[in-house]
């Protein structure tokens, strides 16, 4: 177990930020802190690197106990959010800064930033300024910076925030290949479910400064173990109904449920991903189609089921070429039943 | 016609300002020249050198020069020992009565400067160091407080916290990070203090007056005994001379940091 933390707590200005969290990160594994704003992901994050100090509980790295250790000392690295590059050093002293104080030979030092801009693939750039290079490239030397020090954890903060929509996507992959490539063990914080989704082992949902889940993307998204994850994580319909055994019933309308059945009966929230929401043009329950949203490769419907209202994503010839005003008929394929927040395991 | 107007008008006042502004300047530069200059006449009669001879030879005016620029640069050293940890604490900590100790520095400026320095005689005195060259620089570097401590405290805050993270990260304890990294950033706004506290000490006449004759005179204090007894060209050429370092430096200042710099040290909360 390369990253350990244990029941580490925080206060700041009187209000309790991150409240007793556990997480462990596995050697070479990348695990996102993913959540809205104000859930206490970056203050985790900034006492993994040691620029917070726990109230309570202690930061482990490979059992070694680094919780009353300054970030000089620690075996971490960061990447900051908004890069935090030196702007008076060039692009090779920023990267050749911690190896200095390392008193490493100069040789080596040349050799070893070279290294690591020829794995950020800036090797062209050693001799810009901070300033004379686009948002991207930034970004690489930032993660060149920390990855030359060799750290035994990298920490990334909102490191593709700063980008734009088409940029992001490929430093994503980047970050991803990059990380796997040099196998070191990551822990990135963000607020984006798609980047967390896309390139973590692990997501740990978080929200008032704890864990809802911790589980691999697939998981999260199939099973999100609490009404807050189901809600946060992609889009989900979360109706509150009447459960029984072949249907879910909402106000008038009784929602059949295909494939397995639920095995419980009774009031639940009862969440539908939106491409389990089956659309034909006669059986099942009657909906009105109020929206259609072309989204590309699939159809968006928002559907109103009386007062309720339920997305649904179709694909070509199976619902999409409904117009607005239509009547709809669905099933549902799967159902994640809540009650009291928590899901049902069946 | 009324743009006309308009555009004449301010043609005018331009004009007028000009003459205000380099007027006096002007008639200084050809006193410093003149041999003889009566009223109704624009120029000179006879032009000479003469008055910079003179000036120049004057070992008492040779010495107040040098000695001007001795306090200038210690003043400077001085205050930059005093002010800028002030300013970096300021700027990064919080601790109790900060706001108070920040604006509590304006208090050097907002009495009137003979009434303070009346009251310093007297503490001088008693401390015996009237009359001393530490007293001269106690002085001086009083003068140079606010400008010393608001506009680098300015400066130190406008670093951003995750670049000396980031440093800290990298391996750097707190004073290698200082030295690498907020130091240097915040460096032009320093600069700017630096040069404007050595402009002060060198401009510096009344409390170098109080405290500091008859042992130390400097260019300022000397002004005055110069007006008194030598000829108003000697004053010109002696003017000239007082100004040189301030224009050469001003232009420094502008050339090379300037802007939003000076702006910074009014921005601190």
């Amino acid at each position: 177990m390369s990253l350990r933390i244990e029941a580490v707590s925080k206060v700041l200005g009187g209000r309790t930020i991150v409240d007793s969290l556990d997480l462990e990160v596995e050697t070479g594994q990348l695990a996102s802190l993913l959540g809205p704003s104000g859930c206490g992901k970056t203050t985790t994050l900034r006492m993994i690197g040691g620029f917070l100090r726990p109230d309570a509980g202690q930061v482990l790295i490979d059992g070694q106990d680094v919780t009353a250790i300054a970030p000089e000392r620690r075996p971490t690295a960061m990447v900051f959010q908004n890069y935090a590059l030196w702007p008076h050093m060039t692009v090779f002293k920023n990267i050749a800064f911690g190896l200095k104080l390392r008193r490493m030979p100069r040789d080596e030092i040349r050799s070893r930033v070279e290294d690591v801009l020829r794995t950020v693939n800036l090797l062209h750039h050693i001799d810009s300024h901070p300033g004379q290079i686009s948002g991207g490239e930034q970004q690489r030397v930032a993660l060149a910076r920390a990855l030359v020090l060799e750290p035994k954890v990298l920490l990334l903060d909102e490191p593709l925030s700063n980008l734009d929509a088409k940029l992001r996507e490929r430093v994503r992959d980047d970050i991803r290949e990059i990380q796997q490539r040099v196998g070191i063990t990551t822990v990135l914080v963000t607020h984006d479910q798609d980047e967390a989704l896309s390139i973590s082992d692990k997501v740990a949902v978080m929200t008032g400064g704890r864990i809802d889940q911790y589980d691999p993307p697939s998981t999260i998204y199939r099973a999100p173990r609490t009404r807050f994850v189901a809600d946060f994580v992609g889009t989900m319909n979360l109706l509150r109904a009447t459960v029984h055994d072949d249907h879910v019933a909402t106000g008038d309308v009784k929602i059949p449920v295909r494939g397995a059945a639920l095995g419980v009966e009774g009031e639940w929230d009862v969440g539908v991903r939106p491409e389990d929401v089956r659309v034909s043009p006669s059986e099942g329950a009657p909906a009105q189609v109020a929206r259609v949203i072309p989204r590309g490769h699939y159809t968006e419907l928002v559907l109103m089921l009386g007062e309720q209202r339920l997305r649904a994503f179709v694909g070509p010839g199976s619902g999409d070429d409904l117009p607005e005003g239509a009547t709809a008929h669905i099933e549902i394929s799967r159902a994640l039943l809540y009650r009291e927040g928590l899901l049902h395991q069946a | 016609m009324g743009a006309w107007a308009r555009r004449a008008g301010v043609a005018l006042f331009v004009l007028a300002m000009l003459l205000f502004v380099i007027g006096p300047l002007a008639w200084l530069s050809l006193r410093a020249f003149a041999q003889t200059w009566e009223y109704p006449r624009l120029l000179p009669r006879e032009w000479t050198l003469h008055w910079w001879e003179t000036v120049l030879e004057d070992a008492q005016l040779g010495g107040a020069i040098r000695l001007s620029f001795v306090f200038a640069p210690v003043t400077v050293l001085v205050s930059s020992v005093i002010c800028l940890p002030a300013a970096y604490a300021f700027a990064r900590h919080d601790f109790p009565g900060r706001r108070v100790m920040l604006l509590s520095l304006f208090a050097t400026n907002a009495f009137p400067k003979m009434g303070l320095f009346i009251t310093i005689a007297g503490l001088f005195y008693s401390l015996k160091i009237m009359g001393t060259f530490v007293g001269v620089v106690v002085v001086h570097v009083l003068g140079t407080l606010v400008v010393m401590t608001w506009i680098p405290a300015a400066a130190f805050a406008a670093v951003p916290r995750s670049l000396e993270e980031a440093a800290r990260d990298a391996g750097a304890g707190p004073i290698r990070t200082f030295f690498s990294v907020t130091f240097p950033i915040a460096a032009p706004g320093i600069l700017v203090a630096m040069i404007m506290a050595f402009l002060a000490s060198f401009d510096e006449a009344q409390g170098t007056f109080l405290v500091g004759t008859p042992t130390y005179i400097t260019m300022p204090t000397e002004m005055y005994t110069l007006v008194l007894n030598y000829p108003e060209q000697a004053a010109a050429v002696f003017s000239i001379m007082l100004s040189v370092p301030s224009v050469v430096l001003m232009l420094l200042v502008r050339k090379h940091v300037m802007g939003g710099r000076l702006a910074e040290g009014f921005q601190l909360r």
